[in-house]
């Protein structure tokens, strides 16, 4: 099957994918003890302010009904009206997605620009110094909690050295990338462990490949050899753990957008759990399921363009 | 190894050693090889897996494994004793002048790069080609080694060719800057029978038309017999029988040799039943006193156990490593007055 | 973990990947494994006899001693209400791991039979579970977490109900994985020849063999959940207070930074450290397993 089939396939596996998620976000409003409305609005609860949520949310309606209100609005790009800032929640969410998007960038290629450099130390040299050195950073770093070290670079690299600022977004592309650094470094901090594990593990399987070898006995010089030959096909199966990994690479922006104050949707859940905002949750939660999936769908397009074997697999 | 035909010495190796080391002891995998290859002559280097003819032909080209070391010995090429070089100084010689090729073209070929830009590297890299001329004669190496289609097949990646057509982009790998002498580990062994003859004929063609030599690693006698001019046997890590393969396969004079013969199916000389040779191939970490092969050896004698065994020449331009080579003369002069 | 029953011929044979091999009667000389052990042995001591280290009361505030550096009566100092905080972070150390040890139990058991059922039967059972698998999967872990504990309220039962709904997922991947490549093996076809029900296959034959790829997994699971637990507990979402909680500990001398930087700190090291022996001990495990595969 050529590479078009292989896309379509995929594209066609995610539709029930894709409805199971608007289930599951729809459903989240009736895991909530006792009558949502009532407890959502919590101190605010009036019974005329019930009595309108009841309506704008069909909580009279059956529940299959209930759902298709649900996925009618959807359609409609309608997330509900945000019960904080009463507006749409779908705008306020889409204004915000873009430094999210920043964040979630700028950190997979930090964790990338940290990884293969060491990565590389450690293959090259099995069992030396450095590979025990670079292998007992995972160890370390996978129990770092990531807010914990975003808190202690802020106070390292912010506070004690003014080189970047506390908290923001910054304006322009320059500040961005100024701004941004902590918060992006944090999460790559907590993606780098798995990376390097993997891409460790996989050069290490080339290296010892034949191929190789008929590379070193063509006499490909040592830079050559390592970009065209080993880095070209180690970073493949990196890619498909970098894959796996993506729930978290996203998610984990959830907790850092707020430690550093970043006007995305990350904060935007949080401030919302706290301010009670329930269709702003429900709508954020269904975004980032969105975009996992379509993360998801770039990197396995990524594996299949990287890798030739896999159009014709199956 | 006693003189080769004409042409003086090209590849002049002496006394090779290689020892890996590995968690039970030092394993000494190349025990004191010495071969000679002349300009344009086809030289076979068989024995079992194990018997070190995979690791002389790594040595030879400076492509060890990393648990693997060249402990002494030379290996002159040209007048220049390559043992000493360094990677970057080696990294000139293969492929210009010596080349290699595998026996699993699957493995061996890079699986992401497309075909004709792993047959075209070498030029890039070695004669400093642009991309197009590069190209360019990839798709002529192609040719010459019998690709069909070669336009489309450049751009086509090593999983879309079958096994022999892989081991013919091999060999058009090992073409391309044009070497002195091949280097061949076993590139037919994972071959259907009848693509094994092609390879074999287009190898022989080709070192005919360049005068390229070869260094034909086998476990196949039959296969040495169709492409070698002479033939040196190894076993645990030594040689133990050189010469000319017509003396050595009909007329051989080493117990071991005796026996791959009368294990190997031959076409030529039909025998009563294939008689497998008993015992297993020895530690090489422990090897055993004297002669490697007394254990396993049917005319083994008291010295056999205690004495060395170096290679010793014989006339006729072979040499033997056996205490007691006449033994083999007898056994076959009874075997053939017998059938 | 009992000892696995093989058929004779399996036994003459390679042993399967996952068979324990003798050298498992020789953990102890596992350097990764032992001492990973050996640590967590210490900090779970700690945290268990932590009434008997330190004399002061986690939640006794003392405001007239708040904000004091590390002296000979208080380790690390006493934080914004005088409590002294290397009680906290013992008994906080208590909280945490004792939720994130029982937290990991459900979903690695319901994972564990989901996945099994999907992996040996096979058909629109798998790929039914699998679906399921993908759109739990979508919702990135921290964002299902804190919208099921705000959904469900703050409390450790909301920790272990959110918890299970999205780890279930991880065991279910590797046991499934492992059962597709185990059910050809010989002794599951010498099994199913001999009449024997699914249940018991999957029970006594197939799992014990795959049960320690989850095992491994488990370990780093452990250590997700205390990061969870504790990312929790700095915004308030986790254990409520005054329980001590690493989370909060780090959110309360937050402020401090400057000044107490041991109060934020400590609380996140000794997180580094569980998290670090229970990875060795993890790695250790994988090893012994498969030698050279970690």
């Amino acid at each position: 099957m050529g590479r078009m089939t292989f896309v379509v396939r995929r594209l066609a596996m995610l539709v029930p994918v894709a409805i199971g998620v608007t289930i599951v976000a729809f459903f989240m409003i009736h895991l909530i003890p006792g009558d949502p409305a009532r407890t959502i609005l919590g101190l605010h609860a009036t019974p005329q302010r019930i009595a309108i949520l009841h309506k704008q949310w069909g909580l009279d309606r059956p529940l299959v009904s209930q759902y298709w209100l649900f996925m009618d609005r959807l359609f409609h790009g309608n997330l509900g009206q945000s019960l904080y800032y009463g507006g749409s929640a779908a705008t306020i969410i889409f204004q915000r997605i873009p430094p999210t998007l920043w964040l979630i960038v700028y950190a997979a290629v930090l964790a990338v620009i940290i990884s293969v450099p060491l990565a590389t130390i450690a293959a090259t040299r099995k069992d030396a110094v450095r590979d025990h050195v670079v292998r007992a950073i995972p160890l370390l770093g996978l129990g770092m909690p990531p807010f914990w070290v975003g808190i202690l670079l802020v106070y390292a690299l912010a506070i004690k050295v003014r080189a970047f600022p506390v908290s923001g977004y910054g304006t322009g592309f320059v500040g961005h990338l100024h701004s941004m650094f902590l918060p992006a470094l944090t999460v790559a901090i907590a993606l780098a462990p798995v990376v390097i594990r993997a891409l460790r593990a996989s050069m290490l399987n080339v290296l010892g490949a034949e191929y190789i070898t008929t590379a070193r006995s063509k006499g490909v010089p040592a830079g050559r050899l390592f970009l065209r030959h080993v880095l070209r096909n180690a970073v493949i199966p990196a890619v498909t753990v970098l894959g796996i990994n993506i729930g978290f690479l996203v998610g984990g922006t959830v907790i850092i957008e707020n430690i550093f104050a970043i006007p995305g949707i990350g904060n935007l859940m949080i401030n919302s759990v706290f301010q009670r905002d329930f269709p702003v949750v429900q709508g954020v939660a269904l975004v980032f399921a969105v975009l996992v999936v379509l993360v998801n769908l770039l990197a396995d397009l990524s594996y299949a363009a990287l890798d030739p074997r896999v159009r014709f697999d199956r | 190894m006693t003189g080769p035909a004409a042409g003086g010495a090209m590849l002049d190796v002496r006394d090779l050693h290689v020892e890996i080391a590995a968690k039970h002891g030092t394993v000494r995998a190349v025990d004191g090889v010495s071969l000679e290859v002349a300009k344009g002559e086809a030289v076979g280097l068989v024995g079992e897996s194990g018997s070190g003819k995979s690791m002389t032909l790594r040595a030879i080209l400076g492509v060890l494994p990393a648990e693997a070391k060249v402990t002494a010995g030379q290996v002159v090429l040209d007048g220049v004793d390559l043992v000493p070089l360094s990677n970057s100084d080696m990294n000139r010689i293969r492929g210009p002048k010596m080349a290699m090729i595998f026996q699993e073209p699957m493995s061996a070929l890079n699986p992401v790069m497309r075909v004709g830009n792993q047959i075209a590297e070498g030029p890039r890299v070695h004669l400093g080609y642009s991309k197009a001329k590069a190209a360019e004669r990839a798709l002529e190496l192609m040719r010459r080694v019998g690709i069909p289609d070669p336009e489309r097949r450049f751009r086509a990646y090593p999983h879309e060719f079958s096994g022999g057509m892989r081991q013919r982009v091999m060999i058009a790998i090992a073409l391309s800057c044009d070497p002195e002498i091949i280097l061949c580990d076993e590139p037919t062994t994972a071959l259907d029978v009848t693509i094994q003859d092609q390879i074999l004929r287009l190898l022989a063609r080709l070192c005919s038309e360049s005068d390229v030599s070869l260094v034909f690693v086998t476990h196949d006698l039959p296969v040495v017999a169709q492409l070698c001019q002479r033939v040196a046997v190894m076993y645990g890590g030594q040689l133990v029988e050189t010469g000319n393969v017509h003396d050595v396969l009909l007329e051989p004079r080493h117990p071991y040799t005796l026996g791959l013969v009368r294990s190997a199916p031959d076409v030529e000389f039909v025998r009563e039943s294939l008689v497998p040779i008993p015992g297993a191939p020895p530690s090489l970490v422990t090897p055993p006193s004297g002669c490697l092969f007394h254990p396993r050896c049917s005319f083994a004698e008291e010295d056999c156990k205690v004495l060395p065994t170096p290679l010793r020449e014989l006339p006729g331009g072979r040499s033997t490593a056996c205490l007691h080579y006449e033994r083999c003369e007898e056994e076959l002069a009874a075997e053939r007055a017998g059938s | 973990m009992s000892a696995i029953s093989f058929p004779e011929p399996a036994l003459a044979a390679e042993p399967t990947e996952h068979a324990l091999p003798r050298r498992a009667r020789r953990w102890y000389r596992q350097p990764a494994l032992a001492s990973g052990m050996i640590i967590l042995a210490i900090i779970l001591f700690a945290a268990i006899a932590a009434p008997l280290i330190t004399s002061y009361d986690p939640l006794k505030e003392n405001l007239g001693a708040s904000l004091l550096g590390p002296s000979s009566h208080h380790w690390l100092g006493t934080d914004q209400t005088g409590r002294d905080t290397f009680s906290r972070l013992l008994y906080g150390l208590r909280t945490d791991l004792r939720i994130a040890f029982i937290a990991v139990l459900f979903p690695f058991c319901i994972g564990t039979i989901l996945g099994s059922i999907a992996g040996y039967f096979g058909g629109w059972v798998d790929t039914v579970l699998m679906r399921l698998v993908d759109i739990v999967v979508a919702f990135p872990f921290y964002v299902l977490l804190i919208a099921l504990v705000f959904v469900l309220g703050p409390g450790e039962s909301s920790i272990y109900i959110a918890i299970t709904l999205v780890g279930w997922v991880s065991y279910a991947r590797i046991i499934r994985g492992e059962i597709l490549v185990a059910k050809r093996q010989d002794y599951v076809v010498a099994a199913r020849s001999g009449g024997l029900s699914s249940i018991r296959i999957i029970g006594r034959h197939l799992l014990p063999n795959v049960i320690t790829q989850a095992i491994i997994y488990a370990m780093s699971d452990i250590v997700q959940d205390i990061l969870a637990i504790v990312t929790l507990g700095y915004f308030g979402l986790g254990v409520p207070p005054p329980t001590p909680d690493l989370g909060s500990m780090i959110n309360d001398g937050q402020n401090f930074l400057t000044t107490h930087w041991q109060l934020t700190t400590f609380p996140g090291l000794a997180v580094v450290v569980v998290g670090l022996s229970l990875s060795l001990i993890g790695d250790g495990l994988a090893d012994l397993i498969r030698p050279g595969h970690s």
